[in-house]
């Protein structure tokens, strides 16, 4: 009883996690199935076809190179613009600091499908023709609040005797910028880049309301839903979720070592200082 | 005073580093904010010039520019029930959130060990698979032969006697998918309580449910407002649980919203509903904001 007590919130948390992947579980395993009817939503047969065939249904390959295309270029812009700021809002003094943080906070409360409505109403007002650039156009908006925090909570936590060093060793403030401060806060960078990326690959509601006739993956899967999802797209969101939680966990790693790397050295730099 | 001198001395030659006033500043804010400024502030008044538009008499479908105040008492006379909903919904939906987050959060920031990143890792991991393939899957877990409708049914918990396509459903999949961003916040606020406040809090005989209750919760309340906050805006705005898992009378104001912008093509109705469900949502957040500041969310 007592050891119940004392694991008690551990043994809530571990079910917690297990919650979290109950849907995975089961898209993964429903890629393995062969539906008896159009639905893929009970187990009939194991089969492989969705993992040997993946672009056999018309539509599903093109629809996720659309939204790789998609997220790639509203990541690269996103990130640059996003990074931009984030250096600015840390490191610079400038008017009407609280309206830019007000700007930079509201697109993150705002409801998606808020923001789908007026982006389309700007468009439908202009009479921009709707596609692959409205789509790209919204992408960048709502990923560059997301870069601005990452970079910024990234460029807040530095320790800012590495680049007082570097100055008092006579480096010039572009090399204090490109050997110092830049690898410093690349990993944050990095990290915001990874999760604008996942926000616009996965974006459904935004994409949907400016989408025109463009058919992006999750836009396919919303059409899919109606008469029935291939099981080519669980194999595909299988894979998706696989390199991206290797990416994630393999950034872990390199980060947990080059830690342990850097505390080895500073207990080394303690021992010869009092030695 | 001779040793306070150079420590002067050194944090004034640091400091223009954080406050360097020039123009770069600006330079590196204009293209961003511009992005922001065009893309998101200028659609508003689109949005609300849209909302007062009237129809083009004689030919249906096509709206000109107007001051129709009427199109909202007509939207909100027709939809009122649909905004009671989401909100009734999302409100349900982030209270089971908070309730399911705060153990993970408590155990991640103070019990996890070595394991902490890891889980952090885990926490996130789910967003990775497609949000609507997810919201699909919960059609599967919670289906009427399935094992969680027919334990239910058997203990004769469930009104209607299935799961599926009643609010229930749609409530189940609103926790599911939004949970992740109560979770953060709270370990986000938990992690900085030093443990010794807990521990003083036992060392002068309050029990642990009196120290959670008078040290742990007010001190994680930051995290608990973002986390709330975080969980009912997008819970209020979404329309995909309601039209993968709901019926047609579980439609939240999201599925009002898309249907009459994009199937209905009535954009007066449709961005009348979205201002006022905006409106109702900066309420919140502008409270939020007075309460804590935008540097510390942002």
């Amino acid at each position: 009883m007592r050891w119940l007590r004392h694991h008690l919130i551990g043994i809530v948390a571990v079910a917690v996690l297990v919650y979290l992947f109950i849907p995975i579980a089961v898209i993964m395993v429903l890629s393995f199935n062969k539906p008896s009817g159009k639905y893929n939503l009970s187990w009939n047969e194991f089969s492989l076809d969705g993992w040997t065939n993946l672009c056999g249904v018309p539509g599903v390959c093109s629809s996720f190179a659309t939204s790789i295309q998609i997220g790639i270029i509203s990541t690269i812009v996103a990130t640059i613009l996003g990074t931009m700021i984030a250096f600015a809002l840390v490191r610079y003094r400038f008017r009407g600091r609280s309206t830019t943080n007000l700007l930079i906070f509201l697109p993150m409360a705002t409801p998606e499908v808020v923001m789908g409505a007026s982006l389309l109403a700007l468009f439908l007002n202009l009479r921009f023709p709707l596609g692959q650039a409205t789509v790209t156009i919204a992408h960048i908006m709502f990923i560059i609040s997301f870069v601005v925090v990452t970079v910024k909570a990234r460029l807040q936590g530095m320790d800012p005797m590495l680049e007082e060093a570097a100055r008092d060793l006579y480096a010039g403030p572009r090399q204090v910028f490109r050997y110092v401060t830049f690898p410093l806060v690349l990993p944050g960078i990095l990290g915001a880049a990874l999760l604008g990326f996942s926000l616009s690959f996965d974006d459904f509601i935004i994409s949907f309301f400016n989408a025109g006739t463009l058919v992006t993956f999750p836009i396919y899967i919303w059409g899919a839903a109606q008469r029935g999802i291939p099981v080519q797209v669980n194999a595909l969101a299988t894979i998706v979720f696989l390199v991206a939680l290797a990416i994630v966990l393999t950034a872990q790693f390199v980060n947990h070592r080059r830690r342990q790397a850097l505390e080895r050295s500073a207990v080394d730099m303690d021992t010869f200082s009092r030695s | 005073m001779v040793a306070v001198v150079p420590t002067a001395a050194r944090s004034g030659a640091s400091a223009p580093v954080a406050q360097r006033s020039s123009k770069t500043g600006y330079l590196l804010l204009f293209p961003g904010m511009a992005w922001l400024g065009v893309f998101f502030a200028i659609p508003f008044v689109t949005l609300f010039m849209t909302s007062l538009q009237a129809p083009v008499a004689g030919s249906p479908g096509k709206y000109q520019f107007g001051l129709e105040f009427g199109n909202y008492a007509s939207a909100m006379a027709e939809y009122w029930p649909l905004f009671l909903r989401s909100f009734l919904y999302a409100g349900i939906a982030t209270l089971l959130a908070l309730a399911i987050a705060y153990p993970l959060a408590y155990f991640i920031a103070f019990r996890a060990g070595q394991w902490r990143s890891l889980m952090l890792v885990l926490v996130i991991a789910p967003s990775f698979a497609s949000f609507l393939l997810r919201t699909y899957a919960w059609k599967t877990i919670l289906a009427d032969e399935g094992i969680i409708t027919s334990t239910l049914n058997s203990l004769h918990l469930l009104p209607e006697g299935r799961i599926l396509n009643t609010g229930i459903a749609v409530v189940a999949g609103l926790t599911y998918n939004f949970l992740p961003f109560m979770i953060l916040p709270l370990y986000a606020a938990l992690e900085k309580i030093d443990p010794r406040l807990m521990e003083a809090a036992g060392d002068l005989y309050a029990s642990p449910q009196t120290a959670f209750r008078k040290v742990t919760w007010p001190l994680s309340m930051p995290g608990i407002v973002a986390g709330t906050l975080l969980t009912f805006i997008p819970a209020s705005g979404d329309y995909i649980n309601a039209a993968l898992l709901g019926s047609t009378g579980n439609r939240m104001i999201g599925n009002a919203i898309q249907i009459n912008f994009i199937q209905f093509r009535d954009y007066p109705t449709a961005s009348a509903l979205s201002f006022v469900l905006m409106a109702a949502i900066l309420v919140l957040v502008f409270t939020y904001i007075r309460r804590a500041g935008t540097e510390d969310l942002v």
